[in-house]
């Protein structure tokens, strides 16, 4: 049998796809919120004056980023329901993603309060400006454009680590594709297919951000 | 039935991490030179090469990395192409590596100063004795950092042929896992072995960031 490709069980089973593809958003969009929290808390324990508490926050650091999302998701698939926590794949697959982009998150969020120089602060008070008027103008608005493309990208690289997910059945693009794979046995079709909405999706992302990056951070920095 | 975490399981994980470490070495080779292509022809003068090479990197940079190895792995089999399933996932890793390679060394190739081509230029030195004496070997030195940062995303991606039933460190862990009923240590171990290899090659990387940082300065 020589190759033979039919793309129209991919058409017939489209909307279950785009519902997968919103699983997907909302699964990253949940990962990244949490991620975002643990990141803010994380930067407050990792410039902590306690020393256990800056250990614990490196050593989380390092054992995260230098260990497969795979395995992590694995871990916590098991693990979760040994601290009594029964809960369904998704939750797992979004605690999976929140605790692996949070470890990211931290050094991104670090660099970005830390770029802010006390002197600025100064400058600001001294103008006559309110301490909430420093705080938006001068630290907040400034931090936030420095860590903001390294932030988007972390969340654009978050989105497509998701589809690691479907391995523990949660409720995203890749999963939906793999039952439609095993019904359809047209498995080159399917993913292809999700490979060009991933596609889109990361593209529709950057554009956006980049939109939203020369509408908000447009203004002379020296 | 069950027998516990002995010897013969840390073996048969053993022999997982020896694929892994295969996986990534000739991901790593073939992406390596592929990407050098990629990042020459993506700073080439040639507008439409350029252009092309853009798309080869936003391409493999903006879809899933699970997703490039389903496509190379039944695209193959679609085409007739028969090869063992370690040559399969190896071609997509090598694909996928060449891309991050490639956009790597082309900011560095791009951060060089442009009186290095130009004083190149003004010797009349052909454009392969350009790029071979002249740009790469200072490219590639201040890629350094990044490269063996990328390394590490390389070992961690490889985890991914568990997916396609490839027996290495993570399937292997997933097996030895079914066996004896015991998840939570053996994906510890697993995330050990892994943490093994890539701590020391996240702290050489940040080493040489620091070290290059300072010379700079």
């Amino acid at each position: 049998m020589g190759p033979t490709l039919d793309f129209g069980v991919v058409f017939e089973a489209m909307p279950t796809l785009l519902w997968g593809c919103l699983g997907t958003m909302g699964l990253a969009l949940a990962g990244m919120s949490l991620a975002l929290v643990i990141g803010i808390g994380g930067v407050v324990t990792r410039t902590s004056h306690i020393r256990p508490l800056r250990v614990a926050t490196i050593s989380f650091i390092e054992i995260i980023r230098n260990t497969p999302f795979l395995v992590q998701i694995f871990f916590l698939f098991f693990a979760l329901p040994q601290l009594g926590l029964k809960l369904n794949p998704t939750v797992t697959a979004i605690i999976a993603l929140g605790v692996n982009g949070g470890a990211y998150a931290i050094e991104i969020i670090r660099g970005g309060v830390q770029s802010i120089h006390k002197g600025q602060t100064e400058a600001g008070l001294a103008l006559g400006l309110h301490k909430a008027q420093v705080f938006r103008f001068i630290v907040l608005k400034p931090a936030l454009r420095a860590i903001y493309p390294s932030l988007t990208g972390q969340f654009i690289m978050l989105t497509l680590t998701s589809s690691i997910c479907s391995s523990v059945a949660a409720y995203e693009l890749t999963s939906v594709a793999q039952r439609i794979e095993s019904d359809t046995f047209r498995s080159f079709e399917v993913y292809f297919t999700i490979t060009l909405m991933y596609l889109a999706i990361s593209w529709i992302l950057m554009t956006g951000f980049a939109v939203i990056s020369r509408q908000y951070f447009n203004y002379p920095t020296r | 039935m069950a027998t516990g975490f002995g010897l013969k399981e840390f073996g048969f994980l053993l022999v997982g991490l020896k694929w892994t470490v295969l996986l990534s070495i000739i991901a790593f080779i073939g992406g390596g030179i592929v990407g050098l292509l990629v990042a020459i022809g993506r700073t080439a003068e040639n507008r439409a090469l350029s252009r092309a090479m853009a798309i080869y990197i936003g391409t493999f940079q903006g879809t899933p990395l699970l997703m490039q190895l389903f496509v190379v792995y039944y695209g193959l089999g679609l085409i007739g192409i028969q090869l063992p399933a370690w040559a399969a996932v190896a071609i997509a890793f090598t694909l996928n590596a060449s891309a991050f390679l490639g956009e790597i060394w082309r900011g560095a190739i791009q951060a060089l100063p442009r009186g290095q081509t130009e004083a190149a230029n003004a010797l009349s030195l052909p454009y392969a004795s350009r790029l071979r004496d002249v740009i790469l070997p200072q490219a590639l030195r201040i890629a350094q950092p990044a490269t063996v940062g990328y390394l590490v995303q390389l070992i961690k991606g490889t985890s991914l042929a568990a997916i396609v039933g490839f027996i290495e460190l993570a399937r292997a862990g997933q097996i030895v896992s079914n066996q004896i009923f015991e998840p939570i240590l053996v994906f510890g171990v697993v995330g050990a072995i892994y943490f093994l290899l890539c701590w020391p090659l996240s702290l050489y990387s940040a080493r040489l960031e620091t070290r290059y940082a300072a010379a700079a300065r």
